[in-house]
């Protein structure tokens, strides 16, 4: 049989031929059907759907929220990994535990509890709908609910990055006169960026092509809150197959860009943990 | 060497904590923040699922998930899991084994394409397969002139499914394999086991728990995906909605109690997976302080040369050692 002659082990051949059938099978063929039915179309057919009025609409709702949330999930993210690594109290294992939660939690169930939990009578919403906060069938929404997805992102990132960054460090500046704030600015904050740079990248990329959590809470408005995703869909429906892998392959074309550069990010983060 | 390493750390640690603590005011605001946000995001979404789904009382609940259309979702949803799971373990296992053991060239190019379906919407997923053998598809005429159904129907959901689970499994378990090495393989292997012995009585054991880990994860996401599966399932009661597209039907007709009763079963399955895996990682992190206290100076260098060549070994064990 097929064996390589810097391994003795066997079944190269045979795991690695059904690893390329799999993946050819289930990946690659599907993968490449949509290539070939988006090069069908001609460039003035493509320019013309790809950026009707309404595709740039949803274009705009998909990325503005995306980047809202992303920036949020950066933010609280960097918090929730500070307090879980950096002090002790009660429930600190637990609320650790938790963190994942929205990874493990269906993407329409999420929906519709925040859809609910946000609505004039929800929980949140008796208290929040009267001061002007709306939070379901609203942009507002469609951030809320990509916050809650992409919770876990940039904790799991700088978690054990921040497990790992020497104390010492730190000690030092305090030792040399640097008040807390300024040590945090000037020495914990350039090792933390690259990895709370690359859980925002990771958030936002899973944001963009987020559908399941969205359709409940945003209320599907045309120009107001149709994120692209949905307009996919409605273009299925209306058995409109050109329209909509026109704009799958705008989005495509956008979330491998996002991973070119989260790849790059994560190679410089790496450089910082050494 | 590594123990009093890691003792004259840890000894570091408590000593320079000293200057570096922030004033008790800020500290406590800051926990209270984080506190107040994951009461907002996580538990009150959670413990809303469950209040909403028992609005109408207990006899509601029972009707609705004992409702026929509910109940043949369920049964879907366990056959496409059933399904789904098991094939993506077996390609994970064997993408693994091929990684892992051997070298060859465009490794990472393989790596890549399999992470591939995690930054593919859903709704494109899906529709590749639409594109594939829907009625306006490449295959969709022949597939029609015979009778077969895959779109609209079981087997396109079933598709969908593996498509967007394909990496749980075979992510988890490469940087395993990787960071076992493959000397155990070898001494059996020497001591006249045979390739399929090998793997049964020395690999697999070695990997179980990193296997068990990609297993719940790509479960949970194969009977909770809901975008891919939306758009190849044709949405027909009782025949081709799974748990989520039952949730979002009875949302839609405004029964949001029946909606929550449903999605009250998947928000079980999420704190199943969850406690699984909060387990798993106990368990891994226990092990490595274990592995690391018992190992002897030269299993530690060789541990240390393997971690070294495998910078992603090394974050994913940062990540579970004390996740």
């Amino acid at each position: 049989m097929t064996q390589k002659r810097f391994s003795a082990l066997p079944g190269f051949g045979l795991t690695m031929g059904f690893t390329l059938f799999y993946l050819s099978a289930l990946v690659l063929i599907p993968f490449a059907a949509l290539v070939i039915r988006a090069c069908e179309i001609s460039w003035a057919d493509f320019w013309r759907l790809a950026t009707s009025d309404r595709a740039l609409a949803s274009y705009r709702v998909t990325f503005g929220a995306s980047l809202v949330a992303a920036v949020a999930n950066a933010a609280f993210g960097t918090l929730l990994s500070w307090v879980l690594v950096r002090y002790e109290f009660l429930g600190r294992r637990w609320i650790d535990a938790m963190i994942d939660f929205p990874f493990a939690l269906p993407t329409a169930v999420a929906g519709l509890t925040l859809a609910s939990l946000f609505a004039p009578n929800g929980w949140l919403g008796r208290f929040l709908v009267p001061l002007g906060v709306e939070g379901a069938y609203t942009w507002l929404g469609i951030v809320i609910a990509l916050i809650f997805v992409g919770l876990p992102f940039v904790v799991r990132t700088l978690q054990p990055v921040l497990q790992n960054l020497e104390r010492e460090v730190e000690e030092v500046a305090a030792t040399l006169g640097a008040g807390r704030l300024r040590t945090f600015v000037k020495v914990v904050a350039p090792s933390l960026a690259p990895s709370v740079l690359t859980g925002f990248a990771l958030a936002f990329a899973r944001a963009i092509g987020e559908y399941g959590s969205i359709v409940f809470i945003s209320g599907n408005k045309q120009f107001k809150t149709e994120i692209a995703p949905y307009l996919i869909y409605i273009r299925l429906e209306e058995w409109d197959y050109t329209g909509a892998v026109a704009l799958a392959v705008v989005l495509l074309v956008f979330s491998f860009l996002l991973l070119g550069a989260i790849n790059l990010l994560e190679q410089w983060s790496s450089h910082f943990e050494h | 060497m590594a123990t009093t390493l890691t003792s004259r750390r840890t000894a570091a640690h408590q000593k320079s904590e000293r200057g570096t603590e922030e004033s008790p005011v800020i500290k406590w605001s800051l926990i209270v923040l984080a506190l107040a946000f994951c009461a907002i995001f996580l538990l009150l979404p959670l413990a809303n699922v469950f209040v909403q789904a028992l609005s109408k009382g207990w006899d509601f609940y029972w009707a609705s998930l004992t409702h026929e259309d509910s109940w043949a979702a369920i049964r879907l949803t366990l056959i496409v899991a059933a399904i789904a799971v098991p094939l993506n373990v077996l390609f994970g296992l064997a993408a693994a084994w091929a990684i892992a053991k051997f070298k060859f060239r465009g490794k990472s190019i393989l790596i890549t394409l399999i992470d591939l379906p995690f930054s593919v919407s859903p709704v494109v997923a899906g529709l590749m397969f639409v594109v594939l053998f829907g009625l306006q598809g490449f295959f969709g005429p022949w597939l029609d002139a015979h009778n077969i159904k895959i779109i609209f129907a079981v087997p396109g959901i079933v598709l969908a499914t593996v498509f967007i689970t394909f990496p749980f499994v075979a992510r988890e378990l490469i940087p395993v394999m990787q960071a076992t090495g493959t000397e155990q393989e070898q001494a059996a292997l020497t001591l006249g086991a045979s390739g399929w012995q090998t793997f049964w009585h020395v690999t697999l054991p070695s990997v179980k728990w990193g296997l068990l880990y990609g297993i719940i994860l790509c479960n949970a996401r194969a009977m909770g995906e809901f975008g891919a599966v939306s758009v190849v399932s044709g949405h027909i009661t009782g025949h081709t909605d799974t748990m989520p597209l039952r949730v979002d039907k009875l949302y839609n007709q405004y029964d949001t109690a029946g909606a929550f009763a449903v999605a009250s079963l998947l928000a079980l399955l999420a704190l199943f997976t969850l406690a699984i895996k909060t387990f798993l990682e106990w368990k891994q992190s226990h092990a490595f302080a274990k592995a690391q206290q018992e190992l002897a100076p030269a299993a530690a260098e060789r541990d240390a040369r393997l971690w070294k060549a495998d910078n992603e070994t090394i974050r994913i064990y940062k990540e579970k050692g004390h996740g």
